[in-house]
């Protein structure tokens, strides 16, 4: 009974079993939990992803037939969107590195954090069966009457498959929010918190007053495709675009839960490479919350040509220019940190510079969509795609990828070859950019996104692209090759590899179930490494 | 010193091991039905947009639906779950003093209203398939189609809310067992505490509903 009594054993070890991990509540089982199986959808996503980029090779439709080609895209976009980017960071960096880093035993609520795995887990089955049950052609946003009136019945399957898995994601944001507010170790006040946990609550309040609008939206399209409720129906009066507002009003927003995290992981990253304390800290903090709030007025830059009235389009134009500032105010700060600090040049520091730079560029070719007129030019083009692949693959899944880089030694106990994590870090650069910089150029020459075939002079354009593309899938596989690899080796990584700062670094790698032997007293700001070089200075 | 160490001698049997006292614990789940509150108006609140949005677009839609609708069975309703709110209130309070008698009746007498409201509501919607109210192919082809959104969305609201009734009362059921065990106390009664704050907030749902549905317009 008494746990205390027995020598504290890592949480890999403790208990064994198949049943032990199904079964368990420990959050940092769940995160690995997660992380298999986000793995996995990764990888069906990429695959999706190869039938599309292999389609457009040549300008003729000769790969797939139009209607297969849409079912393609569709599924890649709700695989790697609803099943990979939006748990990605939150389920399993967060679900490991909160409780830790506020110096809890747990998330408030385990059980209701493993029932959010098991609801992930049927939510991506079901979509899955809609999958193999001749797949779904409505394109990830589900818009009416494609999903209502014009749709084949599967349809119906996967949006009940992200119904449920939006529950697992505000299940994940819910606990994350009582668990920052309420376990919080004694002297860890806000504003000494990591700015990880600043982004995973920002994250967290995006999902929890985001996703149970889209859980909403979808269950009318539900009903009106299973029961013939017409509430998008125009021939009783509906209004697809009454679609089009509930949806963006979580998918805009929704776009932060993927990038917020990915910022979050960045700030840690970015004071541990270049040990120093983050530029700016309470800038920083902010502006997740700005984003989270701001981010639920923009939602209508998203519709600026499907009937909105311009007056409308203006606010949301001047509204987008707006959510910019506090994107731009985290990007000054962490070049600000790096600037004179010193950097040491390890796997970690390569994620983050790739993250910068791609995220900028990301960023700024927002602005050029927010404006209302030059979006009339660019809406549905390659242009859009470009722009928020920057995003969310340049941002989002670089900055999960430095995570994992950064915080493998102590999820696992396992160090991997540095030199692969350097090499795999500049074949995702190169591979994404050669894959996602001609789309830039072909969206703005006019080529529309979602169709199987285009003009021939688009085509060297689009075989670059999908020569990068090549490039970027050898980059993901190396690196799922190495860190699998790295797990049949012994532990062998120390407590703190990187020298850094944070609760987590206390404590064994791999740490023992409830986290740490003694609970922590929190006496100094996060990232204090001038402090700590002071101290071992003097030793 | 921390408060964790204090506790290390007697643990509150319903101490979970990773929070550090019984006081952080109730803290935690009170927060926590708060935040899932928060998740709930979000959900309603997508219905509520509709509403209104079709209430503007077609007001004789609107109003020619809601005379189809029994204002007095709704009133019935109506008060229904505000006593029911009541006798929450008081089990709750039950719990914080330990009563296990006051509980036990005040529960029970929750799912009583609970369950009336549910009757009721049946009859109601009855009612709706007989009269050929219920959207879809069946709708009564006479009426202007707009009322099809008017009775999609009262059917998706009201129907949503008796599915939270539902659960409500498996919630309740739950708690009378701890209730009849004996188990809340002035130390332990966050779940009824919890139990009660959901109740509350599916009676509230039902307050913005019924006028909105069965009575604004109506009497012009
Ligand atoms: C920060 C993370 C961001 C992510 C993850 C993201 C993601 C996306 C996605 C997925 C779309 C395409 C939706 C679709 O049609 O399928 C999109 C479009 C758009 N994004 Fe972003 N975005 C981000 C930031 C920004 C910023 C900072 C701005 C401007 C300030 C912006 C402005 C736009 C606009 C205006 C569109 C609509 C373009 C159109 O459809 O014509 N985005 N974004
Ligand atoms: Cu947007």
């Amino acid at each position: 009974m008494n746990h205390a009594v027995n020598e504290p054993r890592s949480y890999l070890d403790a208990p064994y079993g198949v049943a032990s991990w199904l079964l368990t509540k420990d959050h940092k089982r769940i995160a690995l939990l997660y992380l298999i199986s986000i793995t996995v959808f990764f990888l069906i996503g990429a695959l999706f992803a190869a039938g599309i980029r292999a389609e457009l090779m040549t300008p003729e439709g000769d790969l797939f037939t139009a209607d297969m080609y849409n079912k393609l895209f569709t599924l890649h976009g709700v695989v790697m969107v609803f099943f990979f980017l939006i748990p990605s960071i939150p389920a399993t960096l967060g679900n490991f590195l909160v409780p830790i880093m506020c110096g809890a035993k747990d998330l408030a609520f385990p059980k209701i954090n493993l029932l959010s795995w098991y609801l992930y887990l049927i939510g991506a089955t079901l979509t899955l069966g809609a999958v193999f049950m001749g797949g779904v052609d409505t394109g990830w946003t589900f818009y009416t009457p494609y999903s209502s009136m014009a749709s084949n019945t599967n349809v119906t399957l996967a949006a009940v498959g992200v119904f449920i898995a939006g529950f697992s994601s505000i299940l994940t944001g819910f606990n994350f929010v009582v668990t920052i507010h309420r376990m919080r170790a004694p002297g860890l006040t806000w504003f000494r918190m990591p700015l990880f946990l600043w982004a995973m609550y920002a994250t967290s309040l995006v999902m929890i007053l985001g996703t149970p609008v889209v859980a909403i939206t979808l269950l009318m399209v539900g009903a009106e495709a299973a029961l013939g409720f017409g509430i998008f129906d125009p021939r009783v009066g509906g209004d697809p675009v009454l679609f089009q507002h509930l949806f963006w009003f979580y998918s805009h927003p929704a776009v932060y839960i993927m990038i917020l995290p990915g910022m979050g992981v960045i700030s840690e990253l970015v004071a541990a490479v270049s040990r120093k304390q983050i530029f700016g800290y309470s800038f920083v903090a902010y502006s997740s919350l700005a984003i989270a709030i701001i981010g639920f007025l923009v939602w209508g830059h998203h519709m600026f040509v499907s009937s909105q009235s311009i007056y409308a389009g203006l606010v949301f134009s001047i509204i987008t220019m707006i959510v910019a500032v506090p994107s731009a105010v985290k990007t000054f700060n962490w070049t600000a940190t790096l600037y004179r600090g010193s950097i040491t040049w390890e796997s970690p520091t390569y994620w983050v510079i790739g993250f910068i730079g791609l995220f900028l560029v990301g960023g700024l070719t927002g602005l050029f969509l927010g404006a209302m007129g030059l979006d009339v030019h660019l809406h549905d083009t390659y242009f859009v795609v470009a722009h928020f692949h920057y995003i969310m693959v340049g941002g989002g899944v670089m900055a999960f990828l430095g995570g994992v880089h950064f915080w493998w030694p102590k999820m696992t106990g396992r160090t991997y070859p540095e030199t692969l994590g350097k090499i795999s870090a500049v074949l995702v650069f190169v591979g994404f950019n050669l894959t996602f910089l001609p789309q830039f150029v072909v969206g703005y020459l006019g080529m529309p996104r979602r169709y199987h075939a285009y003009p021939e002079e688009f085509q060297i354009l689009n075989v670059v692209s999908t020569g990068g593309a090549s490039v970027l899938g050898i980059g993901y596989l190396l690196i799922i090759g190495y860190l699998v690899a790295s797990m049949f080796k012994p532990r062998n990584a120390t407590a703190n590899p990187w020298g850094a700062t944070g609760l987590e670094w206390d404590i064994p790698s791999p740490p023992t179930t409830f986290n740490f032997e003694i609970d922590p007293v929190v006496t100094e700001d996060a990232y204090n490494y001038a402090g700590r070089a002071q101290k071992t200075g003097d030793n | 010193m921390h408060p964790a160490h204090e506790n290390h001698g007697g643990h509150h049997p319903m101490l979970q091991h990773h929070f550090f006292n019984m006081g952080q614990q109730l803290e935690a789940s009170i927060l926590g039905m708060w935040v899932f509150l928060v998740t709930e108006v979000m959900f309603f609140g997508g219905l509520f947009m509709a509403y209104l949005l079709y209430r503007t677009l077609y007001p004789a839609a609107w109003l020619a639906g809601s005379h189809e609708l029994n204002e007095v069975l709704g009133g019935l309703n109506t008060v229904v779950l505000i006593c029911s709110s009541l006798t929450m209130a008081l089990a709750v309070r039950a719990a914080q003093v330990g009563a296990r008698m006051a509980q036990i009746v005040n529960i029970i007498l929750t799912m009583g209203f609970g369950t009336t409201f549910l009757v009721v509501k049946y009859y109601e919607y009855a009612a709706k398939f007989e009269h050929h109210l219920v959207p879809g192919a069946h709708f009564d082809p006479t009426r202007e189609p707009a009322q099809q959104l008017y009775f999609s969305l009262y059917f998706m609201m009201t129907g949503i809310h008796a599915l939270h009734m539902v659960v409500g009362l498996g919630i309740m059921a739950w708690i009378l067992y701890g209730a009849w065990k004996g188990h809340f106390n002035a130390e332990y009664f966050a779940p009824v505490e919890i139990a009660g704050l959901y109740w509350h907030f599916v009676d509230i749902v039902w307050i913005f509903l019924f006028p909105l549905l069965y009575l604004i317009g109506k009497h012009q």
